[in-house]
Formats: C-alpha cells, sequence, structure tokens
C-alpha cells in the first residue's frame, strides 16, 4: 500500500460510529461503499448529475460523490440502508414497490433518499414541487411516471 | 390464482429497495488489485510507444499492460456473424500498432487501490504519431472504409417506378446515441485454484456465449470459465456484450493468481460501451395519387465508429429487412453501407435498426401525404398489410430467419389508436390552436417491432421437499422483471403460491446451455420454456400423487402446493414436497426428483406492432420542443404482467424522447467526442416526461408460442422519434424540412428561421 497520508475520520452513519482511515481526496460515496460496507449507495457518474448517490446528510439531500469522507465529520448522515426497520419497509420503499416505481433499481436509493429529505420537510407538496425535486435525478428505466406515483402514495402515508 | 395476466408486485424488488443487491461494483474479494484502463486521447494516430516506466515506480502497482502484453490474444470475435470475411475489423483487447477512436484501450494498470490506479494511469504516456481521422464516413471520400454493404429485396422494382405518377425522395438522418444505463459496467474476476475454475462476476445479457468467447480467447476448457450475473443496472443493448475490459480483467487474473476488479467511471463508458444509431438513409417512392405505395428503394450509411464489435453488422441487418414495417409495398429494396470512422464502436440499443428505420418510413409517409394532400392517417391505412395477408411472409430474411409476420390486425390497431385520440376532435383543436398562433403539432408512427429471437432456450424446475420451487434459466436478467415473470408462469402452471417460488438466472455452471436476454426474447423463450418445465414436473406430481391418493391422475388438481381431487379440496391431499420426499433415490422406479426441464425452440421471431402518437409544442424562441402527449398503442398478444408491460413502455418512451430531442454522442472536426459527461450528453428528467398513455390490446396472440406472447421489451421505443419528427413538422407547418434527430433547440431554430 502507498504511504500517501490518511487521516482519520469518525462518521455517523445511520445512528453508528465508524471509525475510518482515508485520504482526504476520498469521496464520501467510496467511503460509505468501500470503507463502511455500505453499498447500498450507488454511483452512477461521480460529476453530480444523475443524483444516483443521493444520502440524507443532516436531514439534507446530497451527492454523496461530491462530498469528501473528510468534510463530514460530525454529520449526521443517513443512507439507504437506513430506511426499512426489519423486515418492515419504509413507506417510501413500500411505495416504490406497490407501485412499480423501479425496475433496474440501481438509481433507486438516490430517489428514495431523495425523496425521503424531501417529504420530511415538505409533507404535503404539490404535483409541480414533486415534478421539479425529482428532476435532479436521472432514471434510465421507467419513464419517471412510476416514481411520481411511488413519491405520492409515500407522501400520503407518511403525512398519516 | 391465476397470475398470468395480473399485474403482481415484482418478486426481486426487495433487495433493491433496501440497498442489499449485489451490483457489480458491490462486489469484493480479499487480495484484490483494481484495474485502470489508459485509454487514447486521440481520434486517430499510429502507436510509437508507450512509456509505462513512471507508473510501474510507484508503490502499490502491479504492472502495466500494453498491447505487446497481450498480443497472444486474439480480437474480440463476432457473436452474430451475418456476413463473411469482416474479420479485420474486430477490436483488439488493447491498441498494438494503431488507435483509431478516443477511448481506445491502450495500456492498462493493476494496483492496490482504485484510486491509486487512476494517479498511475496519468502516468502511463502513450506516443502518438496523429493521423488524420474520419469523422463524417460520408463526406470523407476516398479515405473511408466501407467494410460491407448489406442489401434485402424482393418485388419488380422497374415496373413499380416505370411511369409511377409521383416520386418521393427524402434524406433523413438519425444522431448517434445509445442506451446509456445508469449503471456503468464493471467486472471481478479471480481464479479459483481449489476448483480448477476461472469465475468472472458481472456478466449480463448473454453470460453463456461469453463464457465460451472467454474460455476461447485464453486457451481454458470451457468448463474452466464461470461467468455470474448478479444485480445488473439497466442494459439496453449495449450490456453484456463482451468488450475488452471484460477479457483483461480475466486475463489478468489468470496472470497473476490475484482478484481483479474493474469498475468504469461514466466518462469512460460514453467513450467505450457501444454507440447506436447514427445512419443517414436516402429513400424514393413511387406513389400513386391516392397514396398506394408501388415500391421503395432506400439507400443508407452507417457510422459504424472504428471496429466492428460482437454485432458485427446485425443493426444494418436489421435496418434493412425492418424498414418496411407494416406495409405491403409490393416492391423494396435497400442497401446499407457500413462505414468505419474514428469514433466509438457501434452495437445494438433497444429497437436497434427500427428506431431508426422507422423514423425514415414515417417522417415519408407523412411527406407522401403533403404532396398529394391527403390525411397521413389514410396513407398509412391504404397500405398496411390486410388482416387476411397473415402471416405474412414479406419474401426477405431478418436476422437469418424468414421474415414473417406471424399475427395481427394492422388497420384494427389504427382505428383503435384514431378512436382513442378522437383523431377528428385533436387535429381540428390542434388547427384552431395554431390559428391562435401557438406551434402546435400532431404526428404518429406505425411500427413493427420482432421479438422473440431463438433458436432455443431452456429452464429448469425443481421442487423440493420443503415444497419451495425453484426456476433455473439460461436467460439473463438486466433489471426487467425476469424473476417475476417466469415465476407467474411456473406458479400458475404448477399450482402454488409465487411466493414459494425462487428464480436463478445468469450462471453459466447451471445450465450447458442458455442464450441471454436480448431482442425481446425472455418472455416469450424462457417464460414458454418455463410453461412447459413446470407441465412436466406437474405431470410427474399428479402421477405419484395419484398412486398415493389411489386416483386417476386426470382426477386430481394442484393448488397452492397441495394436490387433491378435483372438487373436494377438504378431502385427501398431498403436498408437493411430499411428493418430492416420494421421489428421493430408490423409492420409485422412475427418475428420482420432482424435477424437470423444458426446452422451448422457435425458428421464426414474432412480430408486435403499434402506433406511437405524439402531441408537440414548439416554442420558437428557445427552440424547446415539449411533447405534450404521448400515446402508445401496442399489441402483445398476452401481457403476463401488464404493469410490468406498460414499465416497459414508458421507458422505452422515455429513451424514445431522448434519441428524438436530446441525446447525442457530437465529435468535432478533429474526432473529439463532445458529450463525454452527463453535462453535455443529455438524458431526460422528469421534466421533459409526459405521462405516457399506454394502450395495451391482446387481441393477436401469437400462434407461434403456448403462451401466445409477444415481445415488449422495445416497442415503447419504436417510433418516438418518428411521432416527434412528424408532430414538429405539422407544429411548424413545415412537412419537409424535418430530417433529422435529434432536435435540439438548435436544429429546431434553424428550421424555424429558414422555413416557418
Amino acid at each position: 500500500m502507498s504511504e500517501r497520508t490518511k487521516v482519520e475520520v469518525t462518521l455517523a452513519v445511520n445512528g453508528r460510529s465508524y471509525r475510518v482511515r482515508v485520504e482526504p481526496r476520498r469521496t464520501l460515496a467510496d467511503t460509505l461503499r468501500d470503507d463502511c460496507g455500505l453499498t447500498g449507495t450507488h454511483l452512477g457518474c461521480e460529476h453530480g448529475v444523475c443524483g444516483a448517490c443521493t444520502i440524507l446528510a443532516d436531514g439534507q439531500p446530497v451527492r454523496s460523490c461530491l462530498m469528501f469522507a473528510v468534510q463530514c465529520e460530525g454529520m449526521d448522515l443517513r443512507t439507504v440502508e437506513d430506511l426499512a426497520e426489519g423486515d418492515r419497509l419504509h413507506p417510501i420503499q413500500q411505495a416504490f414497490w406497490d407501485n412499480h416505481g423501479l425496475q433496474c433499481g440501481f438509481c433507486t436509493p438516490g430517489f428514495l433518499m431523495l425523496a425521503t429529505g424531501y417529504l420530511e420537510q415538505n409533507p404535503d407538496p404539490d404535483e409541480q414541487e414533486l415534478r421539479a425535486v425529482l428532476s435532479s435525478n436521472l432514471c434510465r428505466c421507467t419513464g419517471y411516471q412510476n416514481i411520481l406515483k411511488s413519491v405520492r402514495q409515500a407522501a400520503e402515508v407518511m403525512r398519516g | 390464482m391465476s397470475y398470468v395476466g395480473s399485474s403482481v408486485k415484482r418478486i426481486e424488488d426487495r433487495p433493491l429497495l433496501t440497498g442489499k443487491a449485489r451490483f457489480a461494483a458491490d462486489l469484493s474479494l480479499p487480495d484484490q488489485l483494481h484495474m485502470r484502463v489508459v485509454r487514447s486521447p486521440v481520434a486517430h494516430g499510429r502507436l510509437v510507444e508507450i512509456d509505462t516506466s513512471e507508473a510501474l515506480a510507484m508503490d502499490g502497482v502491479e504492472a502495466v499492460w500494453t498491447g505487446d502484453d497481450v498480443r497472444n490474444v486474439p480480437p474480440i470475435d463476432f457473436r452474430m456473424p451475418w456476413v463473411e470475411g469482416l474479420e479485420r475489423f474486430r477490436q483488439p483487447i488493447l491498441a498494438t500498432d494503431h488507435v483509431r477512436y478516443v477511448g481506445e484501450p491502450v495500456a492498462m494498470v493493476l494496483a492496490e487501490d482504485s484510486y491509486l490506479a487512476e494517479d498511475a494511469a496519468e502516468l502511463v504516456f502513450a506516443g502518438i504519431e496523429e493521423l488524420d481521422p474520419v469523422v463524417d464516413p460520408l463526406a470523407a471520400g476516398p479515405g473511408a472504409i466501407e467494410t460491407t454493404v448489406v442489401e434485402k429485396a424482393y418485388g419488380d422494382l422497374e415496373g413499380a417506378f416505370e411511369d409511377a405518377p409521383v416520386f418521393v425522395e427524402m434524406e433523413l438522418a438519425v444522431g448517434r446515441h445509445s442506451g446509456v444505463p445508469m449503471e456503468t459496467r464493471g467486472a471481478l474476476a479471480h481464479y479459483d485454484a481449489t476448483r480448477s475454475v476461472l469465475e468472472m462476476f458481472g456478466a449480463a445479457k448473454v453470460p453463456h456465449h461469453n463464457r465460451a468467447a472467454i474460455a476461447s480467447m485464453l486457451g481454458l476448457p470451457l468448463g474452466a470459465v464461470v461467468l455470474r450475473e448478479g444485480h445488473v443496472g439497466g442494459g439496453f443493448g449495449i450490456r453484456g456484450e463482451l468488450y475488452p475490459e471484460d477479457v483483461l480483467v480475466c486475463l489478468a487474473a489468470l496472470r497473476l493468481g490475484r482478484p481483479i476488479r474493474w469498475v468504469e467511471d461514466r466518462r469512460e463508458h460514453m467513450l467505450a460501451a457501444n454507440h447506436s444509431r447514427d445512419q443517414v438513409h436516402r429513400i424514393r417512392a413511387a406513389v400513386d395519387p391516392d397514396g398506394w405505395i408501388r415500391g421503395v428503394v432506400d439507400e443508407f450509411w452507417v457510422d459504424q465508429g472504428a471496429y466492428l464489435r460482437t454485432h458485427q453488422v446485425t443493426v444494418t441487418e436489421l435496418t434493412t429487412s425492418m424498414l418496411p414495417g407494416p406495409y405491403a409495398w409490393p416492391a423494396y429494396r435497400s442497401r446499407g453501407h457500413v462505414m468505419l470512422s474514428n469514433k466509438t464502436p457501434c452495437g445494438t440499443y433497444r429497437a436497434p435498426g427500427r428506431y431508426e428505420s422507422t423514423f425514415v418510413r414515417e417522417r415519408l409517409i407523412d411527406v407522401i401525404a403533403h404532396r398529394l394532400g391527403l390525411d397521413p392517417a389514410e396513407v398509412r391505412r391504404r397500405n398496411l398489410v390486410q388482416p387476411e395477408r397473415m402471416p405474412f411472409k414479406r419474401g426477405i430474411t431478418a436476422l437469418g430467419t424468414e421474415l414473417t409476420y406471424d399475427s395481427g390486425d394492422y388497420p384494427g390497431l389504427l382505428d383503435r389508436t384514431l378512436e382513442y385520440l378522437d383523431y377528428e376532435w385533436l387535429t381540428a383543436d390542434l388547427a384552431r390552436r395554431r390559428s391562435a398562433g401557438e406551434l402546435v403539432g400532431f404526428g404518429m408512427g406505425f411500427f413493427v417491432e420482432k421479438s422473440g429471437l431463438g433458436p432455443f432456450d431452456g429452464v429448469k424446475v425443481t421442487v423440493d421437499e420443503a415444497g419451495d420451487v425453484l426456476v433455473t434459466t439460461g436467460v439473463a436478467s438486466i433489471g426487467q422483471g425476469v424473476e417475476t415473470v417466469l415465476a407467474q408462469v411456473c406458479a400458475d402452471t404448477l399450482g402454488v403460491g409465487i411466493e414459494s417460488v425462487r428464480v436463478r438466472h445468469g450462471q453459466t455452471d447451471d445450465l450447458a446451455y442458455g442464450m441471454g436476454a436480448f431482442a425481446s426474447r425472455v418472455t416469450v423463450m424462457s417464460g414458454s420454456a418455463t410453461l412447459i418445465a413446470a407441465r412436466g414436473v406437474r405431470r410427474k406430481a399428479l402421477e405419484l400423487a395419484a398412486s398415493v391418493l389411489e386416483a386417476d391422475p386426470s382426477d386430481l388438481t394442484i393448488e397452492l402446493g397441495r394436490v387433491f381431487v378435483r372438487g373436494s379440496a377438504g378431502g385427501p391431499a398431498i403436498t408437493l414436497g411430499e411428493v418430492a420426499r416420494r421421489l428421493r433415490p430408490g423409492l420409485t422406479g422412475g427418475d428420482p426428483g420432482l424435477t424437470a426441464e423444458g426446452w422451448f425452440q422457435a425458428d421464426h421471431m414474432v412480430y408486435p406492432y403499434g402506433i406511437h402518437a405524439a402531441v408537440v409544442r414548439v416554442d420558437p424562441d428557445s427552440g424547446l420542443v415539449e411533447v405534450e402527449r404521448l400515446v402508445v398503442c401496442y399489441e402483445v398478444g398476452k401481457a403476463v404482467n401488464p404493469e410490468l408491460v406498460n414499465g416497459q413502455i414508458a421507458g422505452g418512451a422515455a429513451q424514445g424522447i431522448g434519441g428524438a430531442l436530446l441525446e447525442d454522442f457530437a465529435y468535432d472536426e478533429s474526432g473529439q467526442p463532445l458529450a463525454a459527461t452527463f453535462m453535455d450528453y443529455l438524458m431526460p428528467t422528469i421534466t421533459e416526461m409526459p405521462d405516457v398513455e399506454v394502450l395495451l390490446l391482446e387481441e393477436a396472440p401469437s400462434p407461434l408460442n403456448p403462451l401466445g406472447v409477444k415481445g415488449a421489451g422495445e416497442g415503447g421505443i419504436t417510433a418516438v422519434g418518428a411521432a416527434i419528427a412528424n408532430g414538429v413538422a405539422d407544429a411548424l407547418g413545415c412537412p419537409e424540412e424535418v430530417t433529422r434527430l435529434p432536435l435540439g433547440p438548435e436544429r429546431v431554430r434553424r428550421i424555424v428561421a429558414d422555413f416557418a
């Protein structure tokens, strides 16, 4: 292994603490996937366009390919692995399942985290807002209409 | 319970929803090395030397190989060789003497860490003496290489064109775009010395074929190579073909005895994975005043890129054979020139040859209608193959099979579509909006798809002693819902709950043969094979149960895994698990095990068909085209899972809109790609997507398979480009000037400025 400088970072992910040694240039996405073993966060472009790597940082949807792990010490990070409680799916996961909101499933974690972050702060969005929010992520399989349907259902369920 | 025909939820979704899926990049093995490919920065040149010393000197770099290190490995062979004598155009796994496109692999680095591998790759210096690139093979003159010409013809062309009252001639072009799945490619290979097996994870689409190809290229016995397909993030034709990187990963694993991991980045994907489309057609029709088309002559050029890859000339072949589409044109000839250029090589992309030819044909129809002052829908109707002529033999071949449309009522589908649209009202409403100043228009495209390419596929169905069912298939899953569809067919046929069915796919050591997932073939071929295998298991179960229950097998039925006398569900019964226990070796005279294989063979493809109809609005200032409505009327014979079919159609439609309005692998005059990121290669977001209206028809079941199904993987995309282009022409009042896809803002503004 090379002797390039690594720094020790403690990340709080899904309520658990991970102490990792990473190069300062290591992205948050790579750190989550390779150092924390949380491969549910996917990399579709690594330049911040597709949104497959979207996670929540202090409740905000962020592109984890555009952040470095060293920036994230002290943040509350949540990934797709945090959504379900045991066997019980989160309403957003259930809604995607119910409405065929996925096909290959590669972009799905990003959409799930984007929608979760948004709905937690905006429980009752109108159609136009939802379309605007969902336009930040790319899906190549579904044509989006079932994703929109899924997020609408989840919003309803999450409002209770 | 009948699962077939109902939109059951997908059985494969839970791991995908919970972050537990295993895509290629999610896999790691202890002691693995990371591969990074060094790619040519220039489009065309002579490779003088490659300096690897600086990279090799880096701590943690294990090896750097160039073309010289892999000279003993042959180029990648054709998977679908339609034309002989084209071997010299195949791609080597690393360039040796020349580089022929930006992104061509020239060297590879193996290092302990993926970041380090990238660092080292940047230090590999390829000395290249630049040569003039070919970026427009049509304009290139004598320097351009024409690999071959594919020609198909039938009928009396001379007679058709002699004395025809009207001739219509057009030049029409479709841009360069491709599948661009959200997951980039990736592979992890290792040599397992305990089993003497080279194993590669990350396979897709055609694992069995690629296993054989890798074994042959590396000089290994077939059984010493195993390919494994895990989760696959979208296929669309381009993923899963054998590429140089797959072979390099395997070769390195073999030579170094360590696991080798490679994950493509997005920029690499745009430069290295197959491009598609990019055709220019010159088409000429001889027409009667009533719109009847006597004959069509088409000549076209395909910008194939730098090499012929696994598909060889498949796209050209399909373009020539499928161009006549739903029409009964009595005479036809098409000639496709497969041209090389200094661009990324091409392969198939969803509806290969049909997206292009449908655009050309359906644009031509609208122009003919305009010239003759007829309604475009009526010109279509006049030329459709009539239902009484089904099965309709075209008199040419497609992919080595006779082109025979199996069944269909084309005029009926046109009626259904026009009725759904309320065509008269719609055209009047658009005319009213146009006179109020809006640039709105309507366009449609009628298409015939092809699906269910043979020659065979097999499935093994096994019930274990707990009554759980395993379906093992030789096809692949690229995210389209294969597991669910096969489980539906199996559960219905066998008489079990769908939750007791598991499906395995894409493992080359499961079954000796497997064809894979392409050409909208999985539900047709593997669905039918599942039906046959499950029937075999059912027969075996009923026979054994009959002896236990002292009944005649024909009086028995199976529901939710219990066998009992029909009509007395509460009476004596035996579970399938118990049947399996009683079929242990030695307990019966026959073959042990509650298991059966089913093989389905097909000499002919089946031909689904449909119409895409679009209402578009053009903003004359920005040049942006908004698709207000997109209607897809599609005949699938039988929808095993209607919601899955709808999903295929909506997803295909989105990609079709991308190709019609946004996506373009543009190059500058030096052969540098101008669209190598998602900032430049624009794919549809939800903003560009209307709610696709799908009219799913199940009125012309295919007589060629026991389920009656026709494939649904590609019909969502086929005529989108045609329908939108016709809509834009209608909106702009420029029926003859819309000749090229994509209709990006610049092109639309130019048409508006020059003609509207």
